[in-house]
């Protein structure tokens, strides 16, 4: 058992900030809301890195991947959160393209995951449907073969940043009769197909970041379907495994820890820093405590990836207590700033500079960060739905 | 021992009740909330002809003679609706300094603006550098010739946009958190050297900052005794905090109530959500945290006039319970209705908007731990 780093691991790391160092596109206006970003801008890091090769470390090399071991994939995390990187859109790189290299045709890869790893293509997903929530499987959309075509019609939500989307991976109903988890098909759509409509759903910090999609009557080749017609449940749930190990998000946790030791470094109390607080600073070190925890279970669960083993039903840990852990933390950063806790700070158009945000620069949109977070513990499967994974899939009740 | 209400008391919640229903739902507050002015002047005058700005003043000033159980129970209403007109700022707070502090000339000059509904007014006391220290002010109150002049800065001075008048805490001696040298001062919002900068706040009402630049005030602005008004304070603003207790406990029963009906109505894997035993119980617990949240707001309500010590410690206990349940209950009623429950389109973000930022009112749980410990 060994938790340090190698000389090789090392010099690893002083490679991976230098380069960020050196390349990471520093004029890039990171708003606190991506719905509040230019495509261009949300783009600009990875294009950087599709460039360097470093965009989807985890892809298999044949398609771009970096061939980097967990350790090197975990320092890679740690040196982007400790820079605070722009995050990259994970509805590409780590939903929809391990899908396609996984289950889809030669000619599927060849046309999309060039575009997926260069960032030309935009990607959403579509698999919420306002009566399929946590229980995904009873999708309504249906999907109706018409020749060389699908004919697709229902309505996704929740659909995050489809404003900005090129195209879809959207999961429809093929087979009404089957039992619902086996008559469901995986299909690719471009946005622009007549019939689909995008519409905002703004969320209550003021966000414009989910929506919901109309297809009404939209026609999707029969090639834009991945792998079989009714084994679309299959990928599905291959994706959304994928989607929970990625949730964790301990090194941006980090740094968000740093941040909130600074800002209740520079918040009074009684004439000291509220961080000599016995109350305050201990609530910071409970919190941190739980994410070093979670910090080494997430370690592990790599370390048994890599030996061939998982995802497994574990990675619901990482999903449950990495948003516990990043709601915590919004909330310890509400707390921080006392009564400018109270300032709405402005989105979309309402953002530009004439907009007045008084109080400290750290305390602008606390409030909102911390109601936008409670979104963590209900997308990517409700922590619900993540407690029954374990108790049933680990703990076998 | 007796927890239930008198006639008048039924017939004032009834009133409150029946008006908001027909003239304050969950759209027209939207609206009024997005509008240029922010507030709705035409409810405010509504609540004025209803008696309701008239609630805690005495029959003497011109008022109902309500108490502490009058103001809890239109408070509770307007938490239940989202009511954000500035009663609590004008009739709560600079109301209460007026009739219980004020001169006889104050209250003839102020109380019937007040109750008529002409004069809207907020407590201009927060600082950025006092957390929720009530004492720790920088801004000063210079004595000159007979009367004061005021400089400083004033943070998060809430419904400020909307109100002529303000009051103003200011230090007249003693060092920057002593308890003694603490002053009260009217301030007409017009008066030379006041000026204010407006923005919206997230739980959907308006605020200013207010700065304070050589301002000249009377002597007849002066609340209480100079240099001794700190005191005063407390017992307002714990007066403040009982009615903030009533409406967070508003804001929680709505919030209870469409959880339950949502997990009655939503299906998923075949039968309602609430048939669902882990989501049963945490219902269960949100009730708790809601009658627990109750009995501390009638706690706080049937002690506010008791010795100080007594009094801390109620409205001390109380801002914890609804901080605590409040947090509970607002964060599980979103998590319970899912996706719909983080939209601006639902009312459920709105009211646990609403009520984290009760808890930052007038001091949050940690604070208000603290204080209830060295209350005696």
């Amino acid at each position: 058992m060994d938790m340090s780093f190698s000389p090789a691991d090392l010099a690893f790391r002083a490679e991976a900030r230098a380069f960020i160092e050196e390349s990471y596109p520093h004029d890039i206006a990171n708003t606190r809301s991506r719905g509040d970003m230019t495509r261009e801008n949300m783009l600009a890091w990875h294009k950087v890195l599709a460039k360097k090769g470093w965009v989807a470390p985890h892809w298999p090399a044949e398609h771009g991947g970096s061939g980097w071991t967990i350790t090197q994939r975990y320092i890679w995390n740690e040196e982007c959160a400790r820079a605070e990187t722009t995050p990259l859109l994970p509805f590409g790189l780590s939903m929809v393209g391990p899908v396609i290299y996984t289950y889809g045709n030669e000619e599927q890869k060849k046309r999309f995951l060039p575009g997926i790893y260069n960032g030309e293509d935009w990607w959403c997903q579509g698999y919420s449907e306002p009566g399929a929530g946590s229980d995904l499987a009873s999708l309504k959309t249906k999907a109706v073969r018409d020749g060389d075509h699908y004919v697709i019609n229902g309505q996704k939500t929740w659909t995050t940043l489809a404003q900005f989307a090129d195209w879809i991976f959207c999961l429809a109903r093929t087979d009404p009769d089957a039992k619902i988890q086996q008559g469901i098909s995986f299909f690719l759509i471009d946005m622009k197909t007549p019939g689909i409509e995008v519409r905002p759903i703004i969320t209550m910090d003021g966000a414009h970041e989910v929506n919901e999609v109309y297809l009404d009557d939209v026609r999707v080749p029969v090639e834009n379907m991945i792998g079989e017609e009714n084994k679309g449940w299959t990928y599905a749930k291959f994706l959304l495994g994928n989607e929970r190990s990625g949730i964790a998000g301990v090194a941006r946790s980090k740094k968000a820890i740093e941040r909130l030791r600074k800002i209740s470094a520079s918040e009074l109390i009684n004439g000291e820093p509220l961080i000599k607080d016995g109350e305050f600073s201990r609530k910071i070190s409970e919190v941190e405590i739980d994410l070093t925890a979670l910090e080494v279970t997430e370690l592990r669960t790599l370390a048994a990836e890599s030996r061939g083993q998982g995802p497994g039903p574990e990675s619901s840990i990482l999903k449950i207590k990495g948003t516990e852990i990043q709601q915590r933390i919004t909330e310890l950063a509400l707390e921080a700033v006392g009564s400018y806790a109270f300032v709405q700070a402005p989105h979309g158009k309402d953002a530009g500079d004439n907009a007045f945000t008084p109080g400290p620069e750290y305390g602008i949109g606390a409030a909102q960060n911390y109601f936008n977070m409670r979104k963590t513990a209900i997308y990517g499967g409700s922590n619900e739905i993540q407690h029954n994974i374990i108790a049933k899939m680990v703990l076998g009740l | 021992m007796d927890f239930s209400f008198s006639e008048e008391q039924t017939l004032l919640r009834n009133t409150v009740q029946s008006f908001l229903r027909d003239k304050y739902d969950f759209d027209t507050r939207r609206k009024i909330s997005a509008s240029t002015e922010g507030w709705s002047r035409e409810t405010w005058q509504q609540f004025a002809e209803l008696g309701l700005l008239a609630v805690p003043f005495s029959e003497e000033q011109g008022g109902l003679g309500g108490g502490s159980i009058e103001t809890m129970i239109v408070m509770e209403e307007f938490g239940r609706n989202l009511v954000i007109e500035p009663f609590l700022e004008t009739v709560v707070i600079a109301g209460g300094f007026l009739r219980q502090a004020g001169t006889a000339a104050q209250q003839e000059a102020h109380i019937p603006g007040i109750i008529g509904g002409e004069t809207v007014w907020t407590f201009a006391y927060a600082e950025p550098q006092g957390r929720y220290n009530l004492a720790d002010l920088t801004t000063t109150a210079k004595a000159d010739g007979d009367g004061y002049v005021i400089n400083g800065y004033k943070c998060v001075v809430l419904g400020a946009p909307w109100a002529d008048k303000l009051i103003v805490s200011a230090r007249t001696s003693g060092g920057q958190r002593d308890a003694d040298g603490v002053s009260l001062f009217i301030v007409d919002k017009n008066a030379a050297g006041v000026s204010t900068r407006d923005y919206p706040t997230v739980d959907g009402r308006r605020a200013s900052e207010v700065t304070l630049e050589n301002v000249a005030v009377g002597a007849d602005a002066v609340i209480g005794e100079i240099g001794k008004a700190l005191p005063l304070i407390e017992l307002v603003t714990d007066q403040a905090i009982a009615a903030l207790s009533a409406e967070a406990i508003g804001g929680m029963k709505e919030l209870n109530e469409a959880t339950v009906e949502y997990c009655k109505t939503r299906k998923q894997f075949g039968v309602p959500i609430g048939s669902f035993q882990v989501l049963q119980h945490r219902m269960v617990d949100m009730f708790m945290a809601y009658e627990q949240s109750v009995s501390m707001t009638y706690m706080v309500a049937l002690k506010l006039d008791e010795e100080d010590g007594e009094r801390r410690k109620a409205a001390s206990g109380a801002k914890v319970q609804i901080g605590k349940a409040g947090r509970y209950v607002g964060q599980q009623a979103v998590q319970l209705h899912g996706g719909m429950g983080m939209t601006d389109e639902l009312n459920v973000g709105h009211y646990f908007k609403r009520l984290t930022m009760i808890d930052t009112q007038f001091g949050n749980v940690d604070h208000h731990l603290a204080r209830y410990s060295t209350a005696s």
